[in-house]
């Protein structure tokens, strides 16, 4: 176990080395420099050589990308270009909105996407299941930014029940921040209902038509003993791998709605950081979502182990 | 039957009722929109303490009787006429409570795979308790009578057990706890679906003894399904036998296996060879044609169209059960001439060569072993087999599973390479360990038929890419000479020209089997490795497969490596029999030899699970336990463990006896002489 452990901690460490190279030699692609974007079109040429200077990328690309990594692995992330400031504390903030709003999104996701897909697989071929699915595969097929805008267009616009705007500034109580961040949720609930309702159904229907379920039903047990003493347990094994592997994925697609939204998350912040070749704040913005990510997954993959009997003594042995 | 209690009468109170009663039953399936009949008018009663046995192939309803029985049919099923009596109670007339005080109570049921029947995730000790449970008993109390109820199915330890998941018993170990389960709440009605199916003999034979043991000291009566005419032969009082969804004959089993009335029985009971019955001895009988498609009517019998005794009336009218003794009904209008039905297949055989004597071997294996190494540690799966194989001879391979049959297979077919310092040869030269570098003359000498079609033969492709390929890849052929072989080898195996351009699916599983030996014997092998050829196959299919073997081997002069855990089979086809346990051979010699004795007490055991038609065994010597683990085989001689015949001396726990010959080509490594095998097993076999 522990060396299993310990591989997959190195597998990641050289995951996200890899990362920040391509991030970084991805970043130069782009056109312009950091001075232009920082300064605008209409500052002078010898300001913008200037400030290039000051901040390091007149440089060899390799003397840069050195300098930063042997900053990141002391713990010293760099100063942003753009906000000229020290990049942990704003990343520290950004990352604490956007875990609200994943959290908020995972609360409401998780239990409506397993309660959706058992419905679904107990009343399997019927009008339930038909709802259901059919609807968690459309939704999931909106993109977040067009849901996103409907659902501005609908209640914020429209009815003007709900601020557009999913920040209230800081220093806001508990439920104003739940009321504003209740329209950035949908579309993320949209996008993941659907996935996980399937995985739900599929599981919950190949242990419904297993020998065992058969064995319980015959040992005259009650249904909903059957349902949630037999059939459930095994059902939803593989669907709880999946939903924590989506919430890595969950993280990396905030960018979308936290940038709609205009929500001062970890999505934005690298979006507004590649737009002004913010080159420190964007590494460390997707590291950070990286490692989040390889942590998800490395969750997933512990509690299928913890969860599985099979696997368990198989890790044990 | 000699471990089976008589049907004895039961308290008076429950004389009037059975303990089952179908009558008329109907069971209808709607497959894409359409009614298909799977069950037609099956009318049986089982009686209080009564064993009732149905037997039939794949698709004749078997497990649709006991999925209506306990209303469990798949949801596009049900049950379109007729009735069904538990104890005198219609599961079909029933609400929601009544059905689950009925299945809590009354019925249960054990099926075909124990890994699959207990939950994955719950412990094996729960399992058993729930069933108390829902008796209303507390948890304690449930766990207590569990414990009692494993102590029953001859679980040592089962405190322990109970501990365990399923996934850490095993198949025997797995079947015995969900027998407890079934057996715990006393039904009136146990249905054993093919309960013994998936295990080894030597565990089939432990746990059918047991599920006698147990009826004998349980109120229970039980409905034994089972598509081996043997098991049901032991185990039943009475025997119905289904063909297509109808029952076509019941009587008392032993009158009903010596002296059957419906063609369809005879037919079934010539397919299977009897005792002593080898291939010289002349080719099985096989049953033409096929099961009517389901969902098919026939205006009269719906054996007719296969039967050799029909006549026009068979044709028109479906015949009512006929009364042909006492307690015996037949469905057949020409029941009084089924003793003397006409043969499907001649009974002749092509005169063999059989093994060319005196000849240099066709194979020959020097010191092969092979370790396997996985993270537990070092596993032997094989050790120190040396084998020399004539050409033309049919090599029987046999052991339980774990002995190392398959490894062995593998390791010929350069599937899995032996550890170092193994010989391998074919016709005097040694040949390369590893199948990516042998030489395609190599390659073209060796080939096998897998046990199961589906997955062996290739879905995308049709029947004439599958048995061309062979041809043009390891015999080279093109143009003409492929077609012409190709045709060559379509007619050997009875294949015929339309199904040339069909694919695996449209193909029914004797047939598909076919395909597989064509396919291998494509390129000209010199050795077919056939393993398991015939398990997934039915009976009346099997006996048409294995006659198509021998004939082959008589043509072509193959030799072949024959793997199965059916003794019967291995007895019928084989000239020389290897026994295998924990990869090490046990004993090798003439088939007859081998299994008339005196042999090995292994052999001597794996015999005696074998149950046989006739309902007699002749010895009832038990093996306890399972086969050791091959990653810590015990010291000395493998075997001791689970000898029945081990010696007081000490000698066999410490010292590995050598494979010696016992008699002319008879090797047996044991410590026991010969003559005092053959006194003691002798002895045995008379009392």
């Amino acid at each position: 176990m522990a060396i299993y452990l310990l591989r997959r901690l190195g597998l990641a460490v050289i995951t996200l080395w890899l990362l920040s190279v391509i991030i970084f030699f991805a970043g130069q692609v782009l056109p312009g420099d950091p001075g232009r974007a920082i300064l605008g079109p209409f500052a002078a040429q010898s300001a913008v050589i200037n400030l290039d200077r000051q901040l390091g990328v007149d440089r060899p690309l390799i003397t840069q990308y050195w300098t930063w990594i042997s900053g990141a692995v002391h713990g010293d992330l760099g100063i942003s270009y753009q906000y000229r400031t020290p990049v942990e504390p704003m990343l520290v903030s950004a990352l604490a909105n956007s875990a609200k709003l994943a959290v908020f999104a995972l609360i409401l996701i998780i239990p409506l996407g397993i309660l959706g897909g058992v419905l679904a697989a107990l009343y399997a071929g019927r009008a339930v299941d038909r709802i259901i699915s059919l609807s968690g595969l459309s939704l999931a097929t909106v993109p977040e930014f067009v849901s996103g805008i409907v659902v501005i267009v609908i209640f914020a616009d429209g009815l003007k029940l709900l601020p557009a705007s999913a920040y209230p500034g800081p220093g806001a109580s508990f439920g104003t921040q739940l009321r504003y961040l209740i329209l950035p949720v949908v579309p993320l609930v949209f996008e993941f209902f659907g996935y996980i309702a399937r995985m739900a159904r599929a599981g919950t229907i190949e242990a419904l038509e297993s020998d065992y379920a058969r064995t319980a039903t015959l040992k005259g047990l009650p249904r909903p003993v059957v349902i949630f003493r037999h059939v459930l347990r095994n059902s939803l094994l593989p669907t709880i791998t999946v939903i924590a592997t989506q919430v890595g994925y969950l993280i990396g697609g905030l960018v979308v709605v936290e940038t709609l939204f205009n929500y001062p998350g970890v999505g934005r912040l690298i979006y507004n950081a590649a737009m002004s070749k913010d080159f420190p704040m964007l590494e460390a913005g997707v590291l950070t979502i990286g490692a989040i990510y390889m942590v998800a997954t490395l969750i997933a993959d512990l509690l299928n182990t913890g969860l599985n009997p099979r696997l368990r003594t198989g890790v044990a042995t | 039957m000699t471990a089976i209690a008589p049907a004895a009468d039961q308290g008076s109170d429950d004389a009037g009722q059975p303990a089952l009663r179908v009558a008329d039953l109907d069971v209808t399936y709607r497959v894409r929109g359409q009614s298909r009949l799977a069950l037609k008018n099956v009318s049986f009663e089982i009686g209080r303490n009564e064993s009732y046995g149905l037997v039939g192939e794949s698709g004749s309803g078997k497990t649709t009787v006991a999925l209506a029985l306990t209303r469990y049919l798949p949801r596009n099923g049900r049950v379109s006429g007729g009735s069904i009596g538990i104890d005198g109670a219609d599961p079909m007339r029933m609400g929601a409570h009544e059905l689950r005080e009925l299945r809590a109570h009354k019925v249960s049921m054990v099926y075909q795979e124990p890994g699959k029947a207990l939950n994955p995730s719950m412990r094996v000790g729960r399992q058993v308790a729930e069933v108390y449970e829902v008796a209303g008993l507390s948890k304690s109390d449930a766990a207590e009578r569990a414990a009692q109820m494993l102590g029953k199915v001859q679980i040592p330890d089962p405190k322990r057990v109970m501990e365990r998941y399923p996934h850490e018993l095993s198949g025997g170990m797995a079947q015995r706890v969900v027998i407890a389960m079934a057996i715990a709440a006393e039904p009136a009605l146990l249905i054993l679906d093919e309960p013994t199916t998936a295990l080894d003999a030597t565990v089939e034979a432990e746990v059918l003894d047991l599920i006698a043991s147990l009826r004998a000291q349980l109120n229970t009566s039980v409905l034994f399904i089972s598509h081996n005419l043997a098991v049901i032969a032991q185990m039943c009082d009475r025997v119905g036998v289904l063909y297509a969804g109808e029952l076509v004959e019941e009587g008392p089993a032993a009158q009903l296996f010596a002296e059957p009335r419906h063609p369809y029985t005879v037919g079934l009971l010539r397919c299977i060879p009897r005792r002593g019955q080898r291939k010289d001895h002349g080719r099985l009988d096989s049953i033409p044609g096929f099961l009517p498609e389901p969902g098919h009517t026939l205006p009269g019998c719906i054996f007719a169209p296969r039967c050799p005794i029909a006549e026009d009336q068979c044709r028109h009218a479906p015949p009512p059960p006929f009364t042909t003794g006492e307690r015996r009904t037949s469905r057949c209008y020409r029941y009084q001439h089924t003793a003397d039905l006409p043969r499907n297949t001649p009974v002749d055989v092509e005169l063999r060569a059989g093994p060319e004597p005196g000849t240099d071997p066709v194979i020959t294996i020097r010191d092969l072993s092979k370790t396997f190494t996985p993270t537990g540690g070092p596993v032997q799966a094989l050790r120190g087999v040396n084998l020399a194989v004539q050409r033309g001879e049919t090599l029987g391979l046999v052991g339980e599973s774990g002995s190392g049959k398959t490894t062995l297979a593998r390791v010929l077919l350069g599937l899995t390479s032996p550890d170092p310092g193994a010989t391998v040869e074919v016709a005097g030269q040694a040949i390369a360990k590893d199948a990516a570098h042998r030489t395609r003359q190599q390659l073209q000498a060796m080939q096998i038929v897998f046990q199961n079609p589906d997955s062996s033969l290739n879905r995308r492709h049709t029947v004439r890419q599958l048995i061309s390929r062979p041809l043009t890849k390891l015999a080279g052929l093109s143009g003409p000479r492929l077609r012409e072989r190709l045709m060559d080898l379509v007619r050997s195996v009875r294949l015929e020209e339309r199904h040339l351009a069909l694919r695996p699916r449209q193909l029914s599983g004797g047939l598909k089997q076919r395909v597989a030996i064509a396919r291998a014997f494509g390129g000209g092998p010199a050795i077919v490795v056939c393993d398991e050829p015939t398990s997934a196959l039915d009976v009346s299919v099997q006996a048409a497969i294995l006659n198509l073997l021998a004939d082959l081997q008589a043509k072509e002069q193959v030799t072949y490596l024959f793997i199965s855990h059916d003794l019967g089979l291995v007895r019928y086809l084989s000239d020389r029999i290897v026994v295998l346990y924990l990869g090490r051979v046990m004993e090798v010699g003439p088939a007859e030899r081998v299994f008339s004795g005196p042999h090995h007490p292994y052999t001597e055991a794996l015999l005696s699970a074998v149950p046989s038609l006739d309902g007699t065994r002749r010895s009832r010597i038990r093996l306890s336990g399972e086969i050791p683990s091959a990653a810590d085989p015990p010291s000395g001689c493998v075997f001791h463990t689970r000898c029945p015949r081990r010696l007081a001396s000490g000698i066999c726990e410490s010292t590995e006896p050598p494979l010696a010959e016992a008699e002319p080509g008879h090797l047996i490594s044991c410590h026991i002489p010969i003559d005092q095998l053959a006194s003691l097993q002798g002895a045995e076999a008379v009392s």
